[in-house]
């Protein structure tokens, strides 16, 4: 712990620390373009200079220093000032003038550092470098002219996406950042480079020319487009949601977000439901939907006189509160007919320590042995590949069961057949055996397959639960599935047991991807906001509210709970999704027990009390001993395409386009300009 | 430098070198220095593989060799290594040729000794014969690029042809040596002044004078 002294201020800093952390940590302002924290060092835009003391009469890169013991450090000297200011011209000098025009005008670093360390007038009169337009892609908008060679996507791209695509080529002034031969980013990750960009050379190409930073609302939100409840702030503008971008928490999304929760967003202003619809019977086949209002729609559910002969199925995107009110209709009514996994999928859930990711995704980064069954992660958790690439990085082994995908990181495939579990080759069983830290990690495509009673044999003959370590994990992709686990919601036979019980009343609460036709005599009511598949086969259309227009709870694969805030307002006459259910339950005559959102929390929380708290919650108890035998073959993964897999993404223009583009390969269609 | 560029991949590029694969003699090379550098470490043979991959280019073409992008995959794959890191390299070092360039690739130096020294007649003599900076003339015999400092000042002004400098230069001088060049013979490479074997002072030493024909003690004289 060398101690080190900052403008005369003498602190300790952890041994390895640099100078620019003690600095930060003496409370000093350090200006910087090239280093982040997540990424290596490079030291190659020399905005961070200090004077340091014993060391060379010139200032020196503080990113690159390591702080020694008995340092003088001095960060507001003469010769700093003048070193900034220096550096701060030869930036500007290749740097266009466009900030007018540019849309990272307002959060931009190199604009608010200038301001407060520039000299403040230019001196210099020559021409300025240009450099051609880049392609990279549907996501990403570049003016390479304005970029200053902070290399920061370069390190993005090949420490932590794992996809090596972006590179510096050229020399000197003539250095120029580009993928290869321009082709698109192709990973799941590839928008963070705008965030990381200090400048306005990698700025949101659906999101140019929209709004500036300084008109929008910001809202801290939960991202439910996978299961991982990254963190994020919705930035809106009066009743619309303009982006999100990722908050920063080590625990779960560090600072990424994955493509498709980023730019999903323009989705939720297309294909949305906003009157309430009632389908007009016709002899042959569907009838028309016809625009209606609450009260009719009510009165048609209530004709029905479904008794305790109604069931609910609940969709991958909704938030706890809904599931909860349903749950609390449904209970009034008699029935407990509510479940989850739409697409008819079964496994255990009796103890929810098995179908949890127990190890956290902050610890899975330590653990040494991996064993992926059914499950591809760079499509159903691309932010979970992000901390198995740094697992694999400190020396773990990583082994997949499952149809081949293209990994970021060496990983060995054990084949389709989940047969391969039940006699495990010796380089697998011996990289376990040897293993401190084994995880394993059953992913959906095995979940349904019956693997989990294997995976926990499997568990427990490795011993992957031991002192300060839990490396079983379950790892869902659908946002709602933790939450709804936790409330109890799911059936022993999965969907099966719904269809057998020939409910006259089914209420689909978002749910699109569900086999509708197998309650051919069921009144099929939607509440959802998106016009999708499951609005497409309801009977009566219910319009609800997307997960940017309502508050929240939601629980991530790793069971922890945390809260969303309402950003929006839902378009035309969509309500709350409960304010809906309490109303229904009006209509049907009977009482649910909550009047407002505050009543409805307060009720849920009684029901379940490990929603009440924010954080991990504790799923408690033993694995179970699992057992039997896995067998099947694992066709393919349940995320055919990793851009449209809800309601939300299939109405975003983006997303659509992304999908063509990245996966199917079609070429861009681009107006010209 | 600033002008330049990767040729463009174009299903003939592809077509022409898809199928690129090093012959016995370079891959002997190859492996030789890969061999150099620890297991796992093969990356750190780019520079040379690139440069056999350049020369084997040369002889196919009976140029002085360039590096298609196929080449470059061809490069990655070898070494295992992600393609965009070998065109960074192939792309800082201005020795790899990032377009064909003709038989002889005649770069002429125009920094500062070199141009005080005459380099502008070098460049006029290249231009007479139809060279163009940055381009290849019809024949396909000549690729002209002026370049910064070789480190032949102390033999001004200079051009490197392909693997040899060639100092000393006047028009004159250098129109002998590019006809000699054209017609298949090989000039004397390093200086062209008549009597001068390498970058010793012209008409005699100046200093040292008491060391030409034995050594000499000059440290009683400081």
């Amino acid at each position: 712990m060398p101690t080190v002294k900052v403008d005369g201020q003498e602190i300790e800093v952890p041994a390895g620390a640099t100078v620019l952390q003690a600095c930060e940590l003496a409370g000093k302002e350090i200006p910087r373009f090239c280093y982040h924290e997540r990424l290596s060092i490079a030291g190659n835009c020399r905005m961070c200079l200090v004077e340091v003391k014993p060391g060379p009469p010139k200032p020196q890169a503080s990113c690159a220093l390591p702080a020694t013991e008995g340092q003088e450090i001095r960060t507001d000297s003469e010769m700093v000032k003048k070193a900034r200011e220096g550096v701060m011209e030869f930036l500007l000098i290749n740097h266009p003038l466009d900030c007018p025009i540019c849309d990272q005008g307002g959060e931009c670093d190199l604009q608010d550092q200038s301001m407060a360390y520039g000299r403040g007038a230019t001196r210099y009169d020559e021409n300025k470098r240009a450099v051609t337009e880049k392609y990279m892609g549907p996501l990403i908008k570049t003016t390479m002219t304005r970029c200053i060679h902070c290399t920061r996507c370069v390190r993005f791209s090949e420490e932590i996406a794992g996809v090596d695509e972006i590179g510096a080529l050229y020399r000197g002034e003539n250095m120029q950042i580009t993928t290869y031969l321009e082709h698109a980013a192709k990973h799941e990750l590839s928008a963070n480079v705008i965030d990381l960009c200090p400048v306005g050379a990698l700025t949101s190409r659906p999101y140019a020319f929209e709004a500036r930073p300084w008109e929008l609302k910001k809202t801290l939100g939960i991202d439910v487009m996978d299961a991982m409840g990254a963190n994020i702030r919705i930035d809106s503008r009066g009743r619309e949601v303009l982006r999100a971008l990722p908050r920063v928490n080590d625990d779960v999304n560090e600072e990424w977000l994955s493509d498709k929760s980023r730019y999903a967003v323009d989705g939720l202003t297309r294909r949305r439901l906003d009157k309430v619809w009632i389908r007009k019977p016709k002899k042959n086949g569907q009838g028309k939907l016809e625009a209606a209002t609450w009260d009719e729609a009510f009165k048609k559910i209530k004709a029905v006189k479904p008794g305790k002969d109604i069931a609910a199925v609940y969709g991958d995107l909704l938030d706890c509160e809904t599931m909860f009110a349903a749950k609390a209709l449904l209970g009034a009514m008699g029935s407990t007919l509510i479940e989850g996994r739409q697409t008819g999928m079964t496994y255990d859930t009796s103890n929810l320590a098995a179908v949890n990711f127990n190890t956290t995704l902050a610890e899975i980064e330590n653990a040494d042995a991996v064993l992926i069954v059914g499950s591809q992660i760079r499509h159903e958790a691309p932010l979970l590949n992000v901390r198995l690439r740094k697992a694999v990085k400190r020396g773990a082994k990583v082994f997949i069961v499952g149809p081949e995908w293209e990994t970021t990181y060496p990983a060995t495939f054990l084949g389709n057949d989940l047969g391969v579990l039940n006699s495990l080759s010796a380089d697998v069983t011996d990289a376990f055996g040897k293993a401190e830290r084994p995880a394993i990690i059953v992913g959906g495509a095995a979940l349904g397959r019956g693997a989990l009673g294997k995976a926990l044999a499997l568990a427990k003959e490795w011993n992957v639960v031991r002192e300060g370590w839990n490396g079983f994990n379950s790892l869902h992709f659908s946002a709602s599935r933790m939450g709804g686990l936790m409330l109890g919601l799911a059936q022993k036979g999965g969907m099966a047991d719904l269809v057998a019980a020939k409910p006259k009343v089914l209420l689909a609460l978002g749910a699109d991807e569900v086999d509708f036709t197998q309650f051919p005599d069921a009144l099929k009511v939607f509440i959802g906001h998106h016009g999708d598949k499951g609005a497409h086969a309801a009977d009566i259309i219910l319009p609800a509210a997307a997960y940017t227009e309502k508050a929240g709870t939601y629980v991530n694969i790793e069971g922890r709970v945390q809260r969303s805030e309402k950003a929006v307002f839902a378009p035309g006459d969509a309500r709350e999704d409960w304010t809906i259910l309490r109303a229904l339950a009006d209509a049907l005559g009977v009482k649910v027990g909550f009047d407002s959102f505050d009543q409805l929390r307060a009720a849920m929380f009684a029901n379940t009390p490990a929603l009440a708290n924010e954080g991990l919650a504790d799923l408690g108890g033993e694995l179970p001993a699992g057992g039997g035998d896995a067998s099947g073959i694992i066709e393919a993964y349940p995320v055919a395409d990793f851009y449209l897999t809800n309601a939300i993404c299939r109405a975003s223009p983006t997303m659509q386009r992304c999908s063509a583009e990245l996966l199917h390969g079609e070429p861009l269609a681009e107006a010209a300009e | 430098m600033a002008d330049r560029y990767i040729e463009p991949v174009t299903a003939d590029l592809r077509e022409r070198w898809g199928s690129f694969a090093f012959t016995p003699a370079w891959e002997e090379k190859a492996k030789a220095a890969i061999a150099r550098y620890p297991d796992g470490r093969q990356k750190s043979a780019v520079m040379a593989l690139l440069d056999y991959a350049q020369r084997q280019v040369g002889e196919e073409t009976n140029t002085q060799g360039w590096l298609p992008i196929p080449v470059m995959e061809y490069v990655a794959a070898y070494l295992d290594m992600p393609v965009i890191r070998v065109v960074e390299v192939a792309t800082f070092y201005t020795m790899y040729n990032l377009v064909p360039v003709g038989r002889f690739h005649v770069q002429v130096c125009g920094t500062t000794p070199c141009w005080l020294r005459g380099s502008d007649e070098v460049m006029e003599t290249c231009k007479k014969r139809g060279m163009k900076k940055g381009h290849t003339t019809e024949d396909g015999l000549w690729t002209l690029t002026e370049v910064e400092c070789m480190g032949n000042c102390a033999s001004a002004p200079m051009v490197q042809i392909n693997d040899d400098n060639y100092e000393d230069l006047t028009g004159e001088r250098l129109d002998v040596v590019l006809d000699a060049l054209a017609a298949g013979k090989s000039p004397k490479a390093g200086t062209q002044e008549p009597g001068r074997h390498t970058v010793e002072p012209v008409g005699g030493p100046t200093t040292l004078t008491a060391m030409v024909d034995a050594n000499h003690d000059y440290r009683g004289e400081w």
